[in-house]
């Protein structure tokens, strides 16, 4: 039965050309844009993480209430002792101390007069003892011009900053910013070489130095602006993360205490938890969309289709088939349709995503004016997951598109059907 | 004798017009006891963060409010950084680096070695008489003392606070508390004056309390130890040359 219907279908141009063209495409436009968000997704949380919020991240709470400010005034003092502990209490996570800092970078003309001055976002890093964080930021694929510093006192500066002061490798630079007491500090530093991380947000203006020399320079020895914790799996787990963060604050954060630590989830921190439940809800919202549009289109299709096939159904009714299984039957063909059109768009769609997951989109010009740290090349995401939410709702609607229009089936009299075969 | 009747009446509304004086009077007299020609003054600056204490010492020099030279003698890790402002514009020496910086743009509104005072606060140069229209909202006794409250409303657009409130010592003419407001009417910072001398023929208080309202922490005391009004200050002082002397 099942073959008989198949053959019926294919060999029947205007039964399964319409719906099976409106299927793939819909399928195909689907999976690629699951696979969009979800690269999209991935990207953000991979930068994040890498730059600014680690996988849990902590601060002291009076630090946490002003997080986007990062206000190492703020910083956590004297930690050295309570992180020895907590990287043993918690040996699943890497331990990472970072100062983030803004300064003034103060370009000095040969008379030692200010030639140009630009703000800078400061990155203190562990250059010379943790390669995992060299490698965690790709500061060697990320070189543009010069080498990474090689001894205390140089430093990194972001291609486009380096380009629009006018600055190359070996050029010597005052960097100004302020104590973690609030006092005014300067310290010179030479530039070992130039980056691009391929991060806009980043790229205008960031600088990488070493933590030591930060330190030193912020009076911040022995304190910590930020310690960022990764998985050492390289993964962000946000179930395993929440246990992490309610056993943490539940032994070490005091509410009565603002410089007692914190740990802060990444979903916790700035705008990152409402953008990341954004982007899910987005694929749920997509695919449902898609689904609901797919059905009325198909059902309109069936409609026609309907019509075409007023008499066939007549007949096939007139000769004693029941509405049921004439029913069934466009049922099973709408199935045949969904399946052969979702099959065919998730070949499209994982084709098409494949490519650009390999080549990646050039996103440069609209990160430009966007505030969130994304890659300039945005590699699409493709998971099983996503292909089966492309596919299953092909069936579905047009299973369900079917569905409806074949209702007429049951509206038509057996008494009348030889007087509308006649006409 | 029209004459000795004018006189007679002038003489008599003195005492009104000294009971009564206008607003712009009473700013006119709180600029000439605040105002110098030239000073010398080797203060403290105790910075309350939300965290620590600090204490700065100082020694300035100033010529009007147009030049001001500044060093700070201690502690150890702020000693030797000099501050010059010549007009509008301004100069850090920083002895570490052997590097004078130009502050300007939107590093004017950081705060003075982690105090409560910007080094736009520092900039402000013209008399208050010049930058505000003021009128006298009322009377108030604030710390013991009676004062005018002034409303200040400024008729520049240059100026780092739309608004301020001004208690002034009915008395002495000195402003015992200020309050310094953004043009959206929101208070920026407090200032609360205390410890009036009489220096050189003039009022002049001695210890401040500077507040910034959008900050935590207990404000900056600012206290002058020791102060020279008009002394002969030698012209060198104020040029770029002393910043590396």
């Amino acid at each position: 039965m099942f073959k008989f219907l198949l053959k019926g279908v294919f060999r029947d141009r205007h039964r399964w050309l319409f719906p099976t063209l409106i299927v793939t495409s819909a399928v195909g436009l689907l999976i690629f844009a699951f696979a969009f968000l979800e690269g999209f997704k991935n990207s953000y949380i991979r930068q994040s993480s890498r730059f600014s919020s680690g996988h849990l991240k902590v601060v002291s709470r009076a630090y946490a209430e002003m997080l986007d400010l990062k206000p190492y005034d703020l910083a956590l003092l004297d930690v050295s002792d309570d992180l020895a502990a907590w990287k043993q209490e918690y040996p699943q996570l890497e331990w990472v101390e970072r100062i983030n800092f803004g300064a003034l970078l103060d370009v000095p003309d040969e008379t030692g007069e200010t030639r140009v001055q630009g703000e800078v976002l400061g990155f203190a890093i562990d250059i010379f003892n943790s390669p995992a964080e060299l490698k965690r930021l790709q500061l060697e694929s990320s070189l543009d011009q010069g080498n990474l510093p090689a001894k205390p006192g140089e430093i990194l500066l972001s291609a486009l900053a380096a380009e629009k002061m006018e600055l190359k490798p070996g050029d010597t630079v005052t960097l100004m910013g302020s104590t973690v007491f609030g006092a005014m500090t300067m310290r010179n530093f030479t530039i070992s070489g130039t980056v691009e991380f391929g991060v806009y947000t980043l790229d205008r203006s960031a600088l990488v130095a070493d933590i030591a020399d930060i330190s030193e320079m912020l009076d911040m020895s022995g304190a910590s602006g930020e310690i960022l914790c990764f998985f050492k799996d390289g993964e962000y787990n946000l179930r395993e993360a929440t246990k992490i963060a309610d056993t943490f604050n539940a032994k070490y954060s005091d509410p009565g205490d603002e410089f007692s630590p914190q740990i802060l989830r990444l979903n916790d921190q700035g705008n990152l938890g409402p953008i990341l439940k954004m982007l899910d809800y987005s694929l749920l919202w997509m695919a449902l969309g898609f689904s609901a549009v797919l059905a009325i289109v198909l059902w309109n299709a069936g409609l026609l289709n309907g019509i075409r096939r007023y008499g066939e159904f007549g007949l096939r009714l007139a000769i004693g088939e029941s509405k049921r299984r004439v029913y069934g039957s466009l049922l099973t063909e709408a199935f045949i349709i969904g399946t052969v059109g979702g099959v065919l768009g998730a070949a499209i769609g994982t084709g098409i995503s494949m490519y650009f997951n390999t080549k990646g989109m050039d996103m440069s010009i609209y990160n430009r004016s966007a505030s969130m740290m994304t890659e300039n090349y945005l590699y699409t995401s493709i998971s099983p997951g996503s292909i089966i939410a492309g596919f299953v709702p092909a069936i579905l609607s047009t299973v369900c598109g079917a569905a409806l229009a074949g209702i007429a089936i049951f509206k038509r009299e057996t008494s009348q059907l030889f007087k509308e075969l006649e006409t | 004798m029209n004459k000795i009747v004018l006189l007679l009446c002038l003489l008599l509304a003195l005492p009104l017009l000294a009971q009564n004086p206008s607003a712009d009077e009473i700013l006119r007299a709180v600029d000439s006891n605040m105002i110098t020609k030239t000073s010398q003054a080797r203060t403290r600056m105790i910075v309350h963060g939300r965290r620590a204490s600090r204490t700065l010492e100082l020694i300035s020099y100033s010529e009007g409010n147009a030049k001001a030279y500044s060093e700070y003698l201690s502690p150890p890790r702020e000693k030797g950084t000099k501050m010059l402002k010549l007009g509008d514009d301004l100069w850090i020496y920083d002895p570490g680096t052997d590097r004078s910086i130009q502050i300007s743009g939107n590093m004017l509104k950081q705060s003075v070695m982690g105090s409560d005072l910007s080094y736009e606060d520092m900039m402000e140069e013209s008399h208050l008489l010049e930058s505000y229209s003021a009128t006298v909202k009322g009377e108030i006794t604030y710390d013991g003392r009676d004062c005018w409250i002034l409303e200040l409303t400024a008729n520049k657009a240059d100026v780092s606070y739309h608004k301020r409130k001004l208690y002034v010592d009915k008395q002495r003419y000195v402003s015992l508390w200020e309050e310094w407001y953004a043009k959206s009417g929101k208070l920026l910072k407090t200032v609360k004056s205390w410890d009036v001398k009489r220096i050189d023929n003039r009022w002049y208080p001695t210890k401040f309390l500077f507040k910034d309202e959008l900050k935590q922490g207990k404000g900056t005391q600012y206290f002058i130890d020791e102060i020279k009004i008009n002394p002969k200050l030698p012209a060198y002082i104020f040029s770029k040359a002393m910043l590396k002397k």
